[in-house]
């Protein structure tokens, strides 16, 4: 009885812990049912609310809205809608005026004829979000923050030129650079002006509230962000230029290509942003109804790496060799469904300084035995070539997880055997890989995808100069060890030169010589497939921007 | 019950220093680290990123980096990520509606779905019904995720469009019908895993009872099946699915990691997941503490409700 008695003061409780399980079971299952037949009316109303905006999808979210502070390429689809530039870059690499009235030129008296005096007029009718009007003390200020050592600036080189920055009039400022230097002007078309009256009197501008609520003079204005899931801008309709011409534009953060193809095909998003339609989904990409989808090449070259402070590559026809046993073709055909173009240099296709008379790479295996065998490169037993006691035997490292690049790999390795060459694939995660291993060239060969360009100049010192060596204690990214003293000369005629004429022959002469020298080996720019809505207007790939939306404030409903 | 109470503070408090050491340095002897992605941004230069560091306190030895860390978390600082700059617990609380919305009506569905086929399976055992929810578990235990999700939504979405592909909500409508709407697929995905994990359970805890002697002087009393099965059975049966369901809790933050990138559901596991790729440590060590007070709250609500619950299991 005893027993019985505890039971029953306790069976409320139970009974009341199984109804609240149940009866919430039951509540999930209404709401959810109510969801259901709310569904037809919820989706209906769907397309009438988002009439007026657009969505783009990015695999990732952008996350720092300072332009200035460190950042990665997806914040700046941001950056194009709530901040403007002095000038922006089109698809053609010329330079279209945007906060200044026209871009400083040697002709029009913006720049000294020695490079070292600039002057940019800026217009007079452009406010703020806020209201407040721009000013040159806003660009003043912009210019001296990215150079600010207590600032997190991304990008110091180039503005560190830059003195006797003089506010001549509102709408006038002028600079003197310490060289000349030309690859400031598309440095300048990435630059955006911030406002000095709200981030001026922050003390600790890496933490200011202007960091996560920006206020800019672009056509759109920051409205708010859910974390993890998207940015909302809304229209600047004070806005100098012509446009916008929507209500607002949404920045989705979709991190999986799958679901981002997805969601492009039922309608969801309207516009596919950065990592864009994976190449495996093309064929079917192109027959969605009402979508329009293109295959774009972008300034990003896949490249097979040789670091050539390795005995192996110390000679150039052992590169050349290598280059000779590659099937670009096949490669191309089998692996990238045919899409990208092949190219023998590292500039950009479309860019203006691209040069279109490198001699073309050939697939010969035969060939590229008898050059090694002429250089001196002699079979051993085992059927590997080697020369004073140096085998041709290497790594080849790259990211490890990446299908396609494991499948140029295992191709390679095949075609490499052919000539007498052992390469043993070792691939490691991306922090490992792209972290010291690559920084202090401690990898044999890599294949790396790379954008050797800064901004949307054809300037490639980073890349190229003995002095950019970080394993030699120099700064930049020559993580090939790549020394030529022409190459350092070209390089710096390149810099000094304002025109742009002038400078396309030097980066001509440049190309041949790489081509030449191979310090990697070119193999296609990296295609991104993009798709949008049909009848979603001025959505136009730009190969000298980093990411889409560049021209944010043009694109609009048909 | 307050010396109990007590104890098992004194245990936590010591757990979570573990657990956030280990934490700390695993995270910071992995290779790469926060900067690590800026490398190859063109114009990056060594200098710069050097510069950066230092600002930051990445270069300063990590046990003061830790004790530093240690020191502001005591005082209810959990720090700023390094990504936006944001405060980690608004950060948290951003993204735990998200979850909680997603984890709470799925966990609800599930458990309740889960009792009903595992009493069933267990009263009408060797029954069609019984070997089809074993096979069917199985099945759902077996399907990935990843996989049941995008055939979702490729039925539901893509070819009959009765449904949303993914999102919490269409931006610009945001009304409960539409929280309702989208959270229906994700919901539905999410706890036909957990029905297969949880009937299981149900079945053999619901099987044990069955043959007790409570249950057979029930039925020689003469009681009706369906308050058997209600009042002793089920009740019964159901003390260690309590158990059980404290120590899911903290699932709460890792389980829905698949779903919540299917759906693009702006959720806590997507954004460990993120906090990883870009070595925010930040908010991967408030990850790690949030998730370790939770599994240590939700030990202790299950403890507390079995002792509640079951009069057997005194606390003391």
């Amino acid at each position: 009885m005893s027993d019985k008695s505890n039971i029953d003061v306790f069976n409320p409780t139970r009974r009341q812990v199984l109804a609240l399980l149940g009866s919430a079971g039951l509540t999930t299952t209404a709401v959810s049912l109510g969801g259901l037949l709310a569904s037809q009316s919820a989706i209906a109303a769907t397309p009438k609310t988002v009439s007026k905006q657009m969505v783009i999808g990015f695999s990732q979210e952008p996350t720092v809205f300072n332009p200035h502070l460190l950042h990665i390429e997806v914040d700046e689809g941001i950056y194009f809608g709530v901040f403007d530039s002095l000038f922006k870059v089109d698809p053609q690499g010329k330079f279209i005026p945007s906060l200044a009235t026209e871009v400083p030129s040697v002709a029009n008296g913006g720049i000294s004829p020695d490079g070292l005096t600039w002057k940019i007029k800026l217009r007079d009718n452009v406010t703020w979000h806020d209201g407040k009007p721009f000013t040159a003390a806003d660009v003043k200020f912009t210019l001296e923050l990215l150079v600010d050592p207590a600032f997190r600036s991304w990008r110091r080189s180039g503005h560190e030129l830059v003195t006797n920055l003089t506010v001549v009039s509102p709408t006038e400022i002028t600079w003197r650079m310490k060289t000349p230097y030309a690859p400031y002007a598309a440095i300048l078309s990435d630059t955006y002006i911030v406002p000095q009256h709200i981030l001026g009197p922050a003390a600790d501008k890496n933490n200011a509230p202007f960091n996560n609520a920006p206020v800019g003079t672009g056509p759109f204005k920051w409205h708010r962000r859910v974390a993890g899931d998207f940015i909302e801008l809304i229209a600047n309709t004070a806005y100098f230029g012509d446009g916008p011409h929507l209500e607002r534009v949404i920045f989705k953060y979709i991190p999986d290509l799958t679901v981002l193809y997805t969601q492009f095909s039922t309608g969801d998003i309207d516009v596919t942003g950065l990592q864009w339609i994976s190449l495996d989904h093309y064929e079917a990409a192109k027959k969605l109804p009402g979508k329009v989808v293109e295959a774009v090449n972008n300034s990003t070259v896949e490249t097979f790496t040789f670091n050539v402070g390795r005995p192996q590559f110390k000679e150039s026809v052992v590169r050349e060799a290598l280059y000779m046993a590659i099937d670009k073709a096949t490669i191309i055909e089998v692996l990238y469904h045919g899409l990208p173009k092949p190219t023998e240099t590292y500039m950009p296709l479309q860019s203006y300084y691209h040069n279109p008379g490198l001699p073309a790479h050939h697939y010969d295996i035969a060939q590229a035995n008898q050059m090694l065998e002429v250089a001196g490169w002699k079979k051993g037993s085992d059927g590997i070539r080697a020369k004073n006691g140096v085998r041709l035997t290497f790594n080849n490292s790259t990211t490890s997880g990446n299908n396609l690049r494991e499948q140029i790999q295992q191709f390679v390795q095949q075609s490499f055997m052919e000539i007498g060459v052992k390469m043993n694939i070792s691939n490691l995660p991306p922090a490992v890989m792209w972290g010291d291993f690559w920084m202090l060239s401690q990898f044999d060969t890599a294949i790396a995808a790379l954008d050797f360009l800064t901004a949307a100049d054809p300037d490639t010192s980073d890349y190229f100069k003995s002095t950019a060596i970080p394993a030699k204690g120099g700064s930049g990214q020559n993580t090939w060890q790549y020394v030529n003293p022409e190459v350092d000369r070209l390089l710096a005629e390149g810099n000094r030169e304002p025109d742009p004429e002038k400078r396309r022959k030097t980066y001509f002469a440049l190309q041949s010589i790489v081509r030449k020298d191979l310090p990697f080996l070119p193999l296609f720019p990296v295609v991104s497939v993009r798709g949008h809505k049909f009848g979603a207007q001025n959505i136009v790939p730009n190969v000298n921007v980093r990411i889409d939306s560049w021209n944010v404030g043009d694109w609009r409903w048909a | 019950m307050l010396r109990f109470l007590i104890g098992r503070l004194w245990q936590s408090l010591l757990l979570l220093l573990v657990v956030s050491a280990i934490g700390f340095a695993v995270l910071n002897l992995a290779p790469g680290g926060p900067l690590s992605q800026y490398t190859l941004t063109p114009g990056m230069t060594q200098e710069n990123l050097k510069r950066i560091a230092e600002q930051m306190g990445l270069n300063r030895p990590l046990p003061i980096q830790y004790i530093d860390w240690l020191w502001r978390m005591l005082r209810g600082d959990w720090g700023k990520s390094y990504r936006d700059n944001q405060p980690v617990l608004s950060i948290i609380g951003q993204h735990l509606f998200a979850t909680l919305l997603l984890m709470g009506s799925s966990f609800l569905l599930s458990v309740s779905i889960g009792t009903y086929v595992g009493v069933r399976s267990a009263t009408h055992r060797r029954s069609w019904f019984d070997y089809i929810s074993s096979v069917g578990s199985m099945v759902a235990l077996s399907v990935p995720t990843f996989w049941f999700g995008l055939v979702a939504i490729y039925i539901f979405s893509v070819i009959l469009g009765w449904l949303p592909a993914g999102n919490m909500f269409t931006v610009g409508n945001e009304s409960f019908s539409d929280y309702a709407v989208h959270l229906v697929l994700p919901t539905v995905v999410l706890a036909l895993v957990n029905v297969a994990v949880w009937s299981p359970y149900m079945r053999t805890a619901t099987l044990e009872v069955v043959n007790q002697d409570f249950v057979r002087t029930a039925r020689a009393k003469g009681l009706r099946p369906r308050r058997i099965l209600r009042k002793h059975i089920v009740g019964n049966a159901m003390l260690p699915m309590i158990t059980l369901a404290g120590l899911q809790m903290p699932s709460l933050l890792s389980g829905a990691l698949v779903t919540e990138t299917v759906f693009t559901w702006p959720g806590i596991g997507r954004l460990f997941f993120d906090s990883l790729g870009y070595s925010d440590y930040p908010v991967i060590m408030g990850l790690l503490i949030f998730s370790a007070i939770l599994v240590l709250i939700g030990n202790l609500l299950a403890d507390l409700m079995v002792a509640f619950i079951d009069p057997r299991v005194r606390l003391n």
